[in-house]
This record gives structure tokens, C-alpha cells and sequence, in this order.
């Protein structure tokens, strides 16, 4: 590799060809500060559009100055990060970005994550030297997500996940001049748009022009209604992640202290989404066996590949782009929405409780989950099988809110039935982990084998597509694994091009998975972030007595009790859904 | 009848009018009555003959002799020598100051015309949309000539040699960029003409796609052979439909003839080319907004590098270069860099493609070498100042340019002395102010078309020049204070070294060039509250002289916001806070009691 | 005598089937027998010669009303029966004096008219063309136009 020897601020330093000069000024501890420059590391995620103008340095020799995030490293290059000039210009146009910006710190949804407002911090920004006209636009809300864009900067975070990464497209830039700003086509609501709701758009914005629509007011509202019976699920990657809201360092366990919280904020049972994990297991599982039956069988109309489908991102995009494709998804609902009827239809009625007094709320670390508990199709005359659904972020604010010190709370455990879980379950927080779950209890539910190593290393990983292929007994079975909806496009092309050689595809929306989920607290760019709260769930799962789904044992008394058997007409009835063709009309305004 | 068989023509343009040219058509027309002359010698006025120094200028028809430096004595001389006697008044030629030689014939080489038509020579002159008439001028035989007797490598050498630089603006060396390009390997390169053009008031493009389509062909196939691409794209704002029209007849005569397509003129070489629309945005014609607009994108510039010439259109290398410059291509191949070399300043080459507007007599499109000088081109070309009004400036490089004041009339007009002066080259609009035009207005004119043509997409150039244009029209209103205009120099100055793109980087040059030249007027707006040209209208007062105004009540039923109050027969009054400053009422008014203060 | 329409279909059209230029001489050749063509159109004591009229027909030109003028031009030719060649052209960059129009008769340096209106058109065609008056508007040729060859 060729090297580049130069000088910034007048430390020499020797990087390889093609780095920028803000990566070499990290090299040597000269932190640069930038705005709309963004990335993911580990996850092959970059927006740099050299748009914000925070980044400039002077440049011997140079006319104007250079954005550090786009200029590369030259032979002999002499880069001055901090002179009168750079200073000015960057405080200039830092002033410039807040003198369009709505002064509305106290009470903005971001204050306290807000890269802006960190920023203003860092420059020593007093006051705005330049009054002049604010850019307004209408404010849009949709089931998940709030877009505020009077408080957009530009930086095309958002717009780099939708299109990008996601190849969602419902966002891009629109209008020039002082009125540009990122929306949807046509400035149509959010809601018309073929938003996913992934929400990746809002864990990337630095400021708070994406938020999430905040359910936490109506939980409240319902704690403290004495006549309803209030239980709680948490999603598998929750625990991974919310001990950062407290000051905890990413990828620290807090299951015990989160069940604890949850106790004292008052919820009435506290239960957990890894239940329900468990439950998709035995029917999602189940599905897959049935169908690589009747196809070895030699049943021509079985579809294959199956797709998992307990990511409601996931389910919104192939509803969207993929509707020719619907009946290849497992039918099996996501866990959040197999928890729902299970609490309501099964736990109620045994304590002999109307699902009217019963308020189910969940905590995710998911946007689109908000938008699933919505569904029509998910509700009984009107009363939906999950009330509320709640970010990891905004249980963290509703622990503050309680006076709960979380970090000195005991360890608590789950309430049963609906609290136990096995390490098969809490994997389906990580990219992999669905697949990885499911072939545990089809590997011996197919074979009659026990199991003896229950990780399988190969389906593990952050590289944007993987595949393997999995012996079980002599049988092939080829396993295909997607994170984010781009490289799930990528694989459904050939799925649809009738290319596709697998047998079974996971498919995650989020980068990582539901670690990082658009619901989780804010990891700023720090992959480091999202690979250490995956290592805390196979930590997790390494840690459980049982790891296979079909093995938990409030799982079997749930079938003998209740539902009877995977894939039975009960199981159909509560556990199972369908899809919707949501291609046509996306455009079409109200 | 007889038919006339002379024809005097006097030039009674601005500069031979004062020289008394008006007096010699008299008396010739005189002259001609007296001598009984009226059936067959006819004496007119014309418009300028462009050679001003030596007016005033008289023409005889039809053996083209032209006569300098003519008094209204002249004329009975050259009526009794000329037309009765048949003979030329020696005294009254025009003597070359190289060969001191009189010189008779208007069509004579002697006479150094101001303007050269290079870039322009078809246009007027040929039908846009008969290709034979453009072969009849050699069209297409510099192709010939290149993909027949020179390598590309030839080829681009005498493009270098020539001096030839961009027309669009920025003039880097087009030889130059032709070679980089061709030195980038790769399976398909493209080559694209911009013309996208998009300064306000400029059409040099426009004219030369519609007068003479096939030259822009034709230089886009020469680069494609030089630059190794065999596909050509045409970006063209769809506000030029006429341009579109003759461009799709050019090209399809041209495939048809085989000019463009597969094995053009038996050589083995293929070239095609596309039009792409663009939808008139400014920024467009920066090349990477431009790619990405070709693209389907939103047309918004990105980073350089990568330039165009090693990732542009779909990731390929990709020559762009303006209309105009492709324009100059066939003539330099066919007369060779010499040539043009010798025409022009010492860095800068050739000539250039100027659309003259404003306070100027002849508004009009004008092809003029490098190294003119800015009256030559106010006064002799453009007719002077309208209605003898004071020269105040000249703006070049549109919305990016600056202004360039009495000082600069003598300077030799090129890309490196406009940059010196505070302006630039641009893509060749000109416009002209008199002392009637406030510049601070000016410049709040230029910001105001920058802040509607940004992108949006670098924080600088999207706020930075709103801000700018709100602090001009602060300065304009009267609102301002000499803290703003610290503010304005500073704001500009960022925006100038943070902008992404050429846009940005020039935008507030309007600005600072009119605070270098003309900073008295901005103090005196924001001191005195006065704009000595009159153009800021918050700080105009029309106010009524009580001693002239009769009470008539004319004022007050014209004004239409009822600022104007009063009692019949007695002196009315403006109410300062009501008027508009609309003028109805002082035009109205028949006493001269309303004037502006 | 050949009315002005046909020797306008001829002007406006590509009066032979346009085969592909098969190498640079012969692009020479077809320029030569091109241009001879138009020089003996343009000699002056052929008698062949033709009054032209060229219009500059670029948009500032056409929204100043040239095409109505060029109309005017055709149809006073036919209707007085003259033989004349009317042809569009492009930007001659008077654009203060639009619409434009250049005379050449037989012999004769070019004329350019500025200002030209119907009405211009009409008394251009009375006095200039018809008697050898000239009429106001007359724009002197300032420019050089380089020859390519």
C-alpha cells in the first residue's frame, strides 16, 4: 500500500493513499469536528456529502479551505486545523446552521443527544450574529415517526439509511436553496410514503428533526388507572442496551435491573418478549420443517425459501416493493404480536380478566413495532393484543421520570408464565439469531437428534449478507442471512428471479439487527457500540440453562394447556397472520 | 423612375453624433436637392460602423468607399469628386497605421474590425438547418481532417498549442483537460457539451446551438476521438426548445450523411450523440451537479476530486466542455494553433463570446478578441451609454462576477485581469450600469437569483447567501447599522472559503466587489439613509411643495393606498408612513408641487 | 419564371438524397460542388442571380415577430412574382434592432435592416429591392468573420 507522509497542525503523520485528512487527524488524536459526516464502521455505512462546511481546514497552497471528511491526504500536504481563518470560518457557519434552526433546546425531543446542540457547546457558540427569516415547514406525523424538518440541517444522514442502506426511498432531498430540506416525495405525509418505519433515519439524525412518536404519557395514563391489569414485554435486545441511557458502558446486561425498574414503575406483571421468541420458534420452525417436507416430497407448489418474519420493518418493505412475494414469508406473527393474544386470550382469561381491563405494553428497540400493534388485523373489535409500544430510549425516560436510581437496583427476575425464556430466545436480538434459534429446534425436531453444540459460529457476524449451509443429518440445508432492507433486496431479486438457492432466509431490517434498532438509545456513529451489545446476547445466551426453544418448559405446558399443538388451528388462529399489497396507492394522496 | 445609383451612408451613431455627423447628413442631403442629384444618389443614416476613433464615418455604395474623420466641409467635395467626378477623395481615407497605405475599400483587410466572429461565424450567416450550407463552409472537414491525418494525441497537442480555454467560466486549459481525460482507462468514456446555460441575461450558448448546430457536433466528435469515447451528451435546458429542435435536424442530417454513427467517413471511428434535458437550474451547469442531473439525480455538485474526467457520467470518464468552447474547436483544426495563439492576450486566447446588456446603446450579442479593453467594447461596439448618461460599471461573470468601474475601462479584458479586478470571465454576460443604478442594489439583485439557484446543499451557500441578500435589503431599507456592514464583508469572505461548489465560492463576489468600488454608497445608505441613484425606493420621500400645490385633489384620488390627505384649495399632505412610493400622484400632478426627496 | 415557393421548397429542403459521406475526400468534393453552387447564386454578373433574403431566425429574433416578417417576405415574392431566395439564419446579434433582416442583390454588398416589422418588410421590398432606395435602420457590418479553410 502506498503511503502519504504530511503534517497537520504541525505533527507529521504517514497514513496509506486514499485516507482522508480527518481519519489521519484521528490517527494522531486531533479530533476534528464534523457534523454531517456519519459513519458505521463495521458496517460498511458512510455519509460524508461534504455538505455542513464544519469540517474545514486550511490547506497550505489551497485557495479556499477543505473539508476535512472529503479531502484526501497528498504527498507533503501541510494541514492547519485550528487557525484564525479555520476557527472563523467553522464558528461562521456554525452560527449560520443555528441562525435557521428553531431556538428550541428546553423543550426539544433531542435535547441532550443532539449533535447540534453538543456542538454549539464544543465552538463556544454565544449568541446568533445573524437574524434573518426561518425556514417553516409542515410538521408530519406518522404511527412511528414525527418529522419536525424546521430543525433539519441538511446533513443527509436520513437520507443516505433510506436510500442507501435500506433502499426504502421515502426520503430525499426536495426544494432548493434556503427552502431545501429532506422529506418525502411531494411533501406527502410520512404515512403515504413507503416509509418502513425502520427508523434508522431517526437513530442517524443529529438533531431533533426524526423523532419517535412517544407512547410514554399513555403508559402512565394507564398505570395509574386502578381498574387495568397493566403488563410489560421486553424485547430481547432492550437488556442489551439500556443500561447506556444510565451511564452504563455499551454491551453491559441489565436484564435484572430493567425487570426491577419495571416492578416499580408499576407495572402489574412484567413479562418477557423472549417468551413469545420462543413461541415463534416452535411455529416459525414448525413452518420450516413442513414445507422442506412436502418439498422433499416433491411438492412443486411449496414455496422456498421461507422467510422469517418477526421484523415489522421487514414485513412493511416486501408489502411495499415485494407484493408478487407475499405468500414466501412465514405467515407466523412477530413475537411482540404472539405475546399480545397469549397475555390477553390465555393469561386474562385464566385470571379471568377482560382483555378491555388488560393494557399490554411493550418495550422495543424498534420504531416499526409502534406501527405493527396498530395493524388492524392485529386488534379484536378495536382493542388491540398490544396497547403501547415503547423505545428502549423511552423507558429510560420513564425510569428517570420515576425517581428510579437504575443503577442500584437489585437484580429482579421475570413474573411467570409468560417471563421464561431460553438462550434461543434472547439471540433474536442479533442479525443471525432467528435463524440461528430456529435451526436449534428444527435440527432436532427434523433429525430426532439431540443437538450437542447449540452455536452455530457460522451464522454469526456483521458482514452484510451471509450464508451457510447446515448438515442436518446428510440433509443440506442452505441458510441464507440479510441485515438491512438493501441487502434484503438484494436477496429477494433472486428470490423473485426464482435464482435463489435457500432453503431459509432471515431477514432484519436494522444494520446489526435489533440491536440497532431505530428505537435504541443513540449510538452516534459507534459500531464499537452495536458489536458489543451483539456479544452481550450470545453472553446472555451462553448463560441459560436451556437454549432451545422447544425445551422451555412453560413453552410445552402452553401447547398441552392451551394451544395444542405448532401450527394448530388455535396456533392459526392467534399466532398466525397475513399480508397486505401495499405497492399501489403509495403515492396516492388523501 | 431611375433607379438610385449611390448610396451615402452616415453613421449618426453616438460617437460620430458628436462629431457632427447629423450636420453631414443635412448637408448632403442638402447638397443632393441643390445639384439636382435626387433621382439617382439617396444619402441615409446608419448605426455604428464600429470604428468610432475615426468617425464620423460616411459609406459610399455600391464601391464600398469608406471616408474618416469627416467634416460637414467634406461634403460637397465628396459629392463633386466622388459621385460626379467618379473619383475617391484620397485626403478622407482611412491611412493603416502599419503600412501607411489609404485604403478605399471598406472590405479591406486594414480595417481592423473590433469584433471577431469565430465562435459566431456561422450564426446570421448560415441556415441552422441545412447541413450542406454548413459542408459549403468546410463544415465537418476538421473531423475529416483529424480522424484522417492527425492521431489523437496530434490533435490535442494543437488544442494545447492554441491556448484554448474553457468558455464557461472557470478557463482552465480545454488541451489539457482532453488529456487528462484520455490518459483514464477505461471501457467507455463519454464526452459532454454543457449548455446549460444560466446567467441571467446571457445567451451565447443559445445563439450558437440555434445559428450554427453542426460546429457543436462536429467539435464533440473530434473529442471524442481525442479523449477515446464514442458516446456524446448534449445537456440542454428544455427552456431552449428552438435550440432542441435544430440540434435533433443537425443530428439527423449528420447521421444521415454519416457524419455521426458507425465508421464516420470510412475511418473505423464511431461517435454518437444524445440530448438530456435539463430544467433550468443555475446550479446545473457546474459539471458534477450537471452529471448528476444527467443522471437522473438531484442535480446537486459533489466533491471534486473525483473530477469528471476520471469518474463522471455513470462513474466513467467524461470530457465536459461548454458550447462556446466547442465552438472554437473546427476553426483552430483547420487554421491551426497559430493562429489562434496570435489572437488574444498572452494567457489568454482567442476570442471571446460576450451578450452586452444593460444601459447600453446597442444591447446585442458580440464576439470580440481577448485583450479588448471595456470601453472599446462600451463605446465603440455597444453605441455608448443610453440616453448620454455616465458610465458607472460593467458587471461580468453574472451572478459570480464583479464589478468593473471607470478605473478598469482601459484594462485588456481576460481571464487573468478580471480576476484581478475583483470579477471574473463567466460564461460572457455583460451588463452595463449608468450612474442611475444603485450598486448596493445590484448586488442585492445578484444575491437574490444565488439564494433562488442554490442547491441547498452545503450550509454555507444555503443560509449564508439568504443571510447575505436579508442583510443587503437591511442596507437597502434603511435599517442598517455600520455594525451590518462588517458583518456583510465577513459572511462574505466564509462563504467565499467554505462553499462546496463553484456557486457558493463566487456567489457573494457581487458583494465584496461593490463594497471595493463603491463602499461610499454603502455608507450612505446605511449612514444617511440615502441612495444617491434612486433606486431604493425605502428611501425615497415624495413629499408635496405647499407653495406650488393648488389643493386640486388629483394626488390624493390617484394615490391608492390613501396616503395623500388634504382640504380642497389648500396644500395637501403625504402621509410617510401610507405611501408606497408608487409615483402615481407626482405623475399626475400638473403644478409641480410633488417632488422626491 | 419559377415561383418563389418552388425555389423556397428548395432552399429548405435537402435538394439531393443525402447518401453517407464515405471518406474525407469525398466530404471535399461534395463541399466544393456546394459552395460553387452558392458562388454562382451570389456572382455578380450571372444572370442567374438571385435576390436573398436571410432572416435571423434565433428566439429573440422569432419573439420579436422575424417569422411573421419572413412571411411577409414569401408572400410579397409570389404575389409580385420576384425571384428571390428567403432563408432562416441564425443570431446576427443586433439583438437592440431584432427583427433583422440581411438583403443581398445581385452585385451587391449585403444590407442589413434592423427593426424590420411587416410594415418595414413591405417598404423594404418597394424601395431597396424593387428601386435601389434605401430605407432607415441600415446596421453597418461591424464585425470580421474568420474563413475556416
Amino acid at each position: 500500500m502506498e503511503m502519504v507522509k504530511l503534517t497537520i497542525d504541525g505533527k507529521p503523520v504517514e497514513v496509506e493513499k486514499d485516507t482522508t485528512i480527518l481519519k489521519a487527524a484521528r490517527i494522531i488524536g486531533i479530533d476534528i469536528p464534523t457534523l454531517c459526516y456519519f459513519q458505521l464502521k463495521d458496517l460498511d455505512i458512510e455519509n460524508r456529502p461534504g455538505g455542513c462546511r464544519i469540517c474545514v481546514v486550511e490547506v497550505s497552497g489551497r485557495r479556499n479551505l477543505a473539508p476535512a471528511c472529503c479531502t484526501n491526504v497528498t504527498q507533503g500536504m501541510v494541514v492547519n486545523t485550528h487557525s484564525i481563518r479555520v476557527l472563523n470560518a467553522r464558528r461562521t457557519v456554525l452560527e449560520l446552521i443555528l441562525s435557521d434552526h428553531p431556538a428550541e433546546c428546553l423543550t426539544c425531543a433531542k435535547s441532550g443527544n443532539c449533535e447540534l446542540q453538543t456542538m454549539a457547546q464544543q465552538l463556544g457558540v454565544r449568541e446568533i450574529p445573524f437574524q434573518g427569516e426561518q425556514s417553516k415547514y409542515r410538521k408530519d406525523t406518522s404511527p412511528a415517526i414525527i418529522r419536525d424538518v424546521d430543525k433539519c440541517i441538511m446533513c443527509r444522514r436520513c437520507e443516505m439509511m433510506c436510500n442507501d442502506v435500506q433502499t426504502v426511498g421515502a426520503l430525499s432531498a426536495v426544494n432548493r436553496g434556503f427552502m431545501a430540506v429532506v422529506a418525502t416525495a411531494f411533501e406527502m405525509n410520512l404515512e403515504k410514503s413507503p416509509c418502513t418505519y425502520c427508523g434508522q433515519c431517526v437513530s442517524v439524525c443529529p438533531t431533533g428533526a426524526l423523532t419517535e412518536v412517544d407512547h410514554s404519557r399513555n403508559v402512565i395514563n394507564a398505570l395509574a388507572d386502578p381498574a387495568k391489569t397493566v403488563v410489560v414485554q421486553t424485547a430481547p435486545a432492550v437488556r442489551a442496551a439500556l443500561g447506556e441511557e444510565f451511564g452504563l458502558a455499551p454491551g453491559a446486561l441489565v436484564t435484572g435491573k430493567m425487570v426491577a425498574a419495571l416492578r416499580r414503575l408499576g407495572f402489574n406483571y412484567v413479562f418477557d418478549t423472549d417468551f413469545a421468541a420462543d413461541l415463534t420458534i416452535m411455529e416459525e420452525g414448525s413452518e420450516l420443517l413442513d414445507r422442506l417436507t412436502r418439498y422433499l416430497k416433491g411438492d412443486k407448489e411449496v414455496k422456498l425459501p421461507i422467510l422469517t418474519s418477526c421484523c415489522p420493518g421487514w414485513v412493511n418493505f416486501f408489502e411495499h416493493n415485494f407484493p408478487d412475494l407475499m405468500d414466501v414469508p412465514s405467515t407466523a406473527k412477530s413475537p411482540q404480536q404472539m405475546f399480545g393474544p397469549i397475555a390477553k386470550e390465555y393469561f386474562g382469561k385464566k385470571l379471568g380478566i377482560d382483555r378491555k381491563n388488560m393494557i399490554v405494553v411493550s418495550i422495543m428497540p424498534c420504531l416499526a413495532k409502534k406501527y405493527e400493534c396498530q395493524r388492524d388485523e392485529f386488534k379484536v373489535n378495536g382493542d388491540p393484543d398490544v396497547n403501547f409500544s415503547l423505545s428502549t430510549r423511552e423507558l429510560a425516560h420513564l425510569i428517570k421520570l420515576a425517581n428510579i436510581d437504575f443503577n442500584s437496583l437489585p437484580d429482579e427476575d421475570f413474573d411467570n408464565p409468560l417471563g421464561a425464556s431460553t438462550g434461543a430466545a434472547v439471540i433474536f436480538g442479533n442479525t443471525g439469531g432467528v435463524i440461528e434459534a430456529a435451526c436449534r429446534t428444527a435440527y432436532e425436531l427434523y433429525t430426532g437428534k439431540k443437538l450437542e453444540k447449540v452455536e452455530f459460529n457460522e451464522l454469526r457476524g456483521l458482514e452484510n449478507i451471509r450464508h451457510a449451509t447446515l448438515d442436518f443429518n446428510g440433509l443440506p440445508i442452505n441458510i441464507g442471512i440479510a441485515h438491512g432492507l438493501g441487502n434484503a433486496r438484494k436477496l429477494l431479486e433472486d428470490v423473485q428471479a426464482g435464482k435463489s438457492q435457500f432453503h431459509a432466509i432471515e431477514i432484519m431490517a436494522c444494520p446489526g439487527g435489533c440491536i440497532g434498532g431505530g428505537g435504541q438509545p443513540f449510538h452516534h456513529g459507534d459500531s464499537d457500540v452495536i458489536k458489543k451489545r451483539a456479544a452481550a446476547l450470545y453472553r446472555e445466551d451462553d448463560g441459560k440453562p436451556i437454549r432451545k426453544s422447544h425445551e422451555n418448559p412453560f413453552i410445552i405446558e402452553l401447547y398441552k394447556e392451551f394451544l395444542g399443538k405448532p401450527l394448530s388451528e388455535k396456533s392459526h388462529h392467534l399466532l398466525h397472520t397475513h399480508y397486505f399489497d401495499k405497492s399501489a396507492g403509495t403515492f396516492v394522496e388523501e | 423612375m431611375g433607379k438610385i445609383k449611390y448610396h451615402i451612408l452616415v453613421c449618426v451613431g453616438t460617437a460620430c453624433q458628436t462629431a457632427k455627423s447629423e450636420e453631414i447628413l443635412k448637408n448632403f442631403k442638402e447638397l443632393i436637392k441643390v445639384k439636382g442629384l435626387e433621382t439617382e444618389v439617396q444619402a441615409i443614416q446608419t448605426g455604428c460602423f464600429g470604428f468610432c476613433e475615426n468617425g464620423p464615418i460616411v459609406k459610399m455604395m455600391p464601391d464600398n468607399t469608406f471616408y474618416t474623420k469627416v467634416t460637414p466641409e467634406d461634403c460637397s467635395e465628396i459629392i463633386d469628386e466622388h459621385i460626379i467626378n467618379g473619383k475617391k477623395v484620397d485626403r478622407l481615407l482611412y491611412v493603416s497605421p502599419e503600412t501607411k497605405e489609404s485604403i478605399g475599400d471598406s472590405r479591406h483587410k486594414g480595417f481592423h474590425k473590433k469584433q471577431i466572429r469565430i465562435a459566431l461565424r456561422n450564426c446570421g450567416f448560415i441556415n441552422p438547418e441545412n447541413i450542406d450550407e454548413y459542408i459549403a463552409r468546410y463544415g465537418y472537414q476538421a473531423l475529416g481532417k483529424v480522424l484522417t491525418e492527425l492521431t489523437p494525441e496530434a490533435t490535442i497537442e494543437i488544442i494545447k498549442k492554441s491556448g484554448l480555454r474553457g468558455r464557461g467560466g472557470g478557463g482552465f486549459p480545454t488541451g489539457l483537460k482532453w488529456e487528462i481525460t484520455r490518459a483514464v482507462t477505461s471501457d467507455k468514456k463519454y464526452v459532454v457539451c454543457n449548455a446549460d446555460e444560466g446567467d441571467p441575461g446571457a445567451f451565447m450558448d443559445r445563439s450558437v446551438l440555434e445559428g450554427d448546430p453542426h460546429t457543436v457536433l462536429e467539435a464533440m466528435a473530434i473529442n471524442g476521438y481525442c479523449t477515446g469515447a464514442d458516446q456524446g451528451v448534449i445537456y440542454i435546458r428544455a427552456e431552449y426548445p428552438l435550440a432542441v429542435e435544430r440540434l435533433k435536424i443537425a443530428m439527423k442530417q449528420a447521421r444521415e450523411y454519416g457524419l455521426l454513427g458507425k465508421d464516420i467517413l470510412g475511418t473505423g471511428f464511431n461517435f454518437d450523440i444524445e440530448i438530456r434535458y435539463g430544467a433550468g437550474a443555475f446550479v446545473c451547469g457546474e459539471e458534477t451537479a450537471l452529471i448528476h442531473s444527467m443522471e437522473g439525480l438531484r442535480g446537486e455538485p459533489t466533491v471534486k476530486p473525483p473530477f469528471p474526467s476520471e469518474s463522471g457520467f455513470f462513474g466513467k470518464p467524461t470530457n465536459v466542455n461548454n458550447v462556446e468552447t466547442y465552438a472554437n474547436i473546427p476553426p483552430i483544426i483547420m487554421k491551426g494553433s497559430d493562429w489562434f495563439s496570435a489572437i488574444g492576450t498572452e494567457k489568454s486566447k482567442g476570442t471571446k463570446v460576450f451578450a452586452l446588456a444593460g444601459k447600453i446603446n446597442n444591447v446585442g450579442l458580440i464576439e470580440v478578441p481577448m485583450g479588448i479593453t471595456l470601453r472599446e467594447v462600451i463605446y465603440e461596439i455597444g453605441g455608448g451609454i443610453r440616453n448620454g448618461r455616465k458610465f458607472k460599471a460593467a458587471q461580468t461573470g453574472g451572478p459570480s462576477g464583479g464589478m468593473l468601474t471607470e478605473k478598469h475601462l482601459d484594462t485588456p479584458i481576460d481571464y487573468d485581469n478580471l480576476i484581478a479586478a475583483g470579477s471574473m470571465m463567466g460564461s460572457g454576460g455583460m451588463i452595463v450600469m449608468d450612474e442611475d443604478d444603485c450598486m448596493v442594489g445590484m448586488a442585492k439583485f445578484y444575491l437574490e437569483f444565488t439564494v433562488e439557484e442554490s442547491c441547498g446543499k452545503c450550509s454555507p451557500c444555503r443560509i449564508g447567501n439568504k443571510r447575505l441578500f436579508e442583510t443587503l435589503e437591511k442596507i437597502t431599507q434603511g435599517h442598517a447599522i455600520a455594525e451590518d456592514l462588517d458583518k456583510l464583508r465577513n459572511l462574505s469572505n466564509v462563504i467565499k472559503d467554505t462553499s462546496l461548489c463553484g456557486l457558493g465560492q463566487t456567489s457573494p463576489n457581487p458583494v465584496l466587489s461593490s463594497m471595493d468600488n463603491f463602499y461610499h454608497e454603502y455608507l450612505e445608505h446605511v449612514h444617511n439613509k440615502k441612495c444617491r441613484a434612486g433606486n431604493c425606493k425605502s428611501l425615497m420621500q415624495y413629499l408635496i411643495i405647499a407653495e406650488n400645490c393648488i389643493g386640486c385633489t388629483l394626488c390624493a384620488r390617484n394615490c391608492p393606498v390613501d396616503a395623500i390627505a388634504g382640504e380642497r384649495k389648500q396644500a395637501h399632505l403625504i402621509d410617510q408612513e401610507k405611501c408606497i412610493k408608487c409615483g402615481a400622484c407626482m405623475e399626475k400632478c400638473k403644478f409641480n408641487a410633488i417632488f422626491i426627496n | 419564371m419559377k415561383s418563389a415557393y418552388h425555389r423556397l421548397y428548395k432552399i429548405f429542403t435537402i435538394t439531393h438524397i443525402m447518401e453517407k459521406i464515405k471518406s474525407l475526400s469525398d466530404l471535399k468534393m461534395l463541399q466544393e460542388s456546394l459552395s460553387a453552387k452558392i458562388n454562382l447564386r451570389e456572382k455578380i454578373n450571372n444572370s442567374d442571380a438571385l435576390i436573398q433574403v436571410k432572416v435571423a431566425m434565433a428566439t429573440c429574433g422569432i419573439a420579436s415577430g422575424a417569422r411573421e416578417v419572413m412571411e411577409v417576405f414569401i408572400e410579397e415574392f409570389t404575389k409580385r412574382n420576384i425571384d428571390a431566395v428567403v432563408t432562416q439564419t441564425g443570431c446576427m446579434g443586433y439583438c437592440y434592432a431584432e427583427p433583422t433582416v440581411e438583403i443581398t442583390m445581385p452585385g451587391v454588398e449585403p444590407i442589413t435592416f434592423g427593426y424590420v416589422d411587416i410594415k418595414k418588410a413591405s417598404k423594404i421590398i418597394d424601395k431597396y429591392i424593387l428601386n435601389n432606395e434605401l430605407v432607415d435602420g441600415i446596421i453597418p457590418v461591424n464585425y470580421e468573420t474568420i474563413d475556416v479553410q
